[in-house]
């Protein structure tokens, strides 16, 4: 039997290699969509597609979830999505929730904060939880959709070896124990991660900025010690040598602790378990504890210069990367399968033009510099490139220890927040006078109880009328695609009036199936919605 | 769009630009810049407005 290597050890092995009637078939089977990758986003995308009845096939080169907490802050919007997938509510369960946090500068706390959440939404702002939690509970949902008798498959040690992209499939050679087949795809969804081959075998560009840094991350288990759920920063720490400390909590009474250690390191050297606990043993003082797991990684900042190419998509680390600070890797990725789910999934029932896909690139892609943008800065704070930034850095964190004015400007990674499509291409009227901006035309929806329920438990996976104090039809055919209505009424309903009617008496919101804002009115009116719902599918 | 106050608009001038030069008197490069800083930061938070601070940097960097 032919063999390859794992490239990493796995935490579960939950799709183990099967051999599949596809390798015996003397011709290549045609599926309608392949993801090239069974990490989060490949995983999140079988579960997109699945969902509306769109046979999926995940092929993944290893046999399940990655060992390592990774990325362990998953934010709001990330949930939400993963809410509508139907698997939000296990990571809320198992995640950690934390509202105090703790700003260092050398050796002494400088201030501290509290998040404050706004109340009413299902979701809290993020969860701490290790990547491979959310990465199961994704796998147990797909399980389950596949019981359902949904068109879901995962294949394992299943590795892409080459792509020939034609102008109406893809053709993919794969690797197996057994060999290698061939498999074709009408559509492609390359969630191959950083170091995307497909990417490579594709020779597409991948430019932006590599920051010369790596980061030494210790996952630890304290022993007998009543250690409090904040996250504690520290710039300069004096506990050790670096740019950076972080640390904050995980489930299973795990800490995670990122040093920031600077770039001519001895990988080797500092991987040892003697010279981690030494890192360790400075910062904690005289505490006991086991080391779980550690790693050290570098990063960069970059992203592709288009997310869809032909019949291939990328989405996730493999179309764009971010430093680590304020979580924009896997909570992004999670927004990217949301973004192109529902607009593959109309494509391919023949509701919209392949146009509509040329709007996930440039969405997507607005989304990622916002966040390159967004980490780029976090970066230049906490490892400032310049004296003279340097000079401004220190002047803001000796401020901010005596000051209230001069905490905004502290940035040890802002959270990740989704972005709003101002002004692109599947953007309706905003004819809202007197509305609030955070629900304006391109916004991702904003949570708020209705009764026992939740808002955006109501609204996603299809167009939905949202009227609030106004009247409009049930329910709508424009051209194919079916417009359902939600009637809702803000009496009683302080959050909804704040977040969705601001100055407004009455309120008509066009929703897309992810749960953005495609338009909205004072008022219903036939061929506004008509023409709202065909610009948002880029039928006008 | 609020205009940056580029008329004469200080108190008291000599005595003004006087604090100013005091205040550095017998610092080393480094403490008169992080003290700089500092003053900067402080400014700008008492003016505020997004577009003032813009037209300030902007004329600042003309020099």
């Amino acid at each position: 039997m032919l063999d390859f290597d794992d490239r990493y050890t796995l935490a579960h092995k939950i799709y183990p290699y099967e051999k599949h009637a596809d390798q015996d078939k003397a011709e290549a089977v045609r599926h309608p969509v392949v993801v090239v990758g069974g990490g989060p986003i490949g995983v999140a995308t079988a579960l997109d597609l699945g969902m509306q009845d769109i046979p999926v096939v995940v092929l993944d080169d290893h046999e399940g979830i990655g060992m390592g907490s990774r990325a362990i802050c998953f934010a709001k919007r990330c949930l939400e999505v993963a809410d509508r997938y139907g698997c939000g509510e296990p990571m809320v369960d198992k995640g950690v929730v934390w509202n105090l946090g703790k700003v260092f500068h050398k050796e002494g706390q400088i201030y501290e904060f509290n998040l404050l959440p706004e109340e009413g939404h299902k979701y809290p702002a993020f969860i701490n939880l290790q990547q491979p939690y959310f990465e199961r509970f994704m796998v147990d949902r797909l399980r389950a959709l596949q019981a359902e008798g949904k068109p879901i498959e995962i294949r394992g040690k299943n590795r892409v070896d080459a792509i020939e992209v034609k102008d109406d499939h893809v053709v993919l050679d794969v690797m197996t124990p057994d060999g290698p087949y061939k498999i074709e795809a009408d559509w492609l969804v390359a969630a191959d991660g950083a170091n995307s081959p497909l990417r490579d075998m594709l020779g597409q560009d991948f430019t932006g900025k590599v920051f010369q840094d790596s980061f030494l991350i210790a996952d630890i288990k304290m022993k007998d010690v009543e250690f409090p759920t904040e996250r504690w920063f520290w710039f300069e720490p004096t506990h050790g040598s670096g740019a950076s400390t972080l640390l904050h909590k995980q489930p299973d009474d795990v800490w995670r602790i990122d040093f920031q250690i600077g770039w001519d390191v001895d990988r080797k050297e500092e991987m040892k378990e003697e010279n981690i606990r030494r890192r360790l043993d400075a910062m904690l003082g005289d505490v006991e504890y086991e080391m779980v797991w550690s790693s050290i990684y570098t990063f960069q900042c970059k992203r592709m210069g288009s997310f869809r190419h032909g019949r291939v998509f990328f989405a996730g680390d493999a179309a764009h990367q971010v430093s680590p600070f304020g979580a924009r890797g896997a909570n992004s990725g999670m927004q990217d399968v949301d973004n192109l789910g529902w607009k593959l999934g109309m494509v391919l029932k023949g509701q919209a033009p392949e146009a509509l896909l040329d709007s996930y690139s440039e969405e997507r892609v607005y989304g990622a510099d916002e966040n390159i943008l967004n980490s780029t800065r976090s970066t230049d704070f906490i490892t400032p490139k310049s004296e003279v930034s340097k000079t401004f850095r220190d002047a803001v964190l000796t401020l901010a220890a005596k000051h209230e004015f001069a905490r905004p400007l502290v940035n040890s990674g802002r959270l990740s927040v989704p972005c709003v499509y101002d002004g692109l291409s599947l953007n309706g009227p905003d004819s809202l006078p007197g509305a609030p901006a955070r629900t304006r035309v391109g916004a991702p929806m904003v949570d708020a109880p209705i009764g026992d329920d939740w808002l955006l438990s109501m609204i996603g996976n299809r167009f939905i009328l949202m009227t609030i104090d106004a009247d409009a039809p049930e329910s709508l055919d424009v051209d194919g695609i079916e417009v359902t209505r939600l009637a809702l009424s803000s009496k009683d309903n302080p959050e909804l009036a704040e977040r969705y009617l601001g100055e407004a008496k009455s309120a008509v919101y066009l929703m897309r199936p992810d749960q953005h804002v495609a338009a909205r009115w004072a008022h219903f009116d036939t061929a506004s919605v008509n023409r709202a719902v065909n610009i948002a599918t880029a039928r006008a | 769009m609020s205009d940056l106050n580029t008329k004469p608009n200080i108190t008291a001038p000599d005595d003004f630009y006087a604090t100013l030069l005091a205040v550095h008197e017998g610092k080393t490069k480094e403490e008169s810049d992080a003290i700089n800083a500092r003053l900067v930061l402080i400014l700008a938070n008492q003016v505020g407005d997004a577009d003032i601070l813009n037209q300030a940097i902007a004329l600042a960097a003309e020099g």
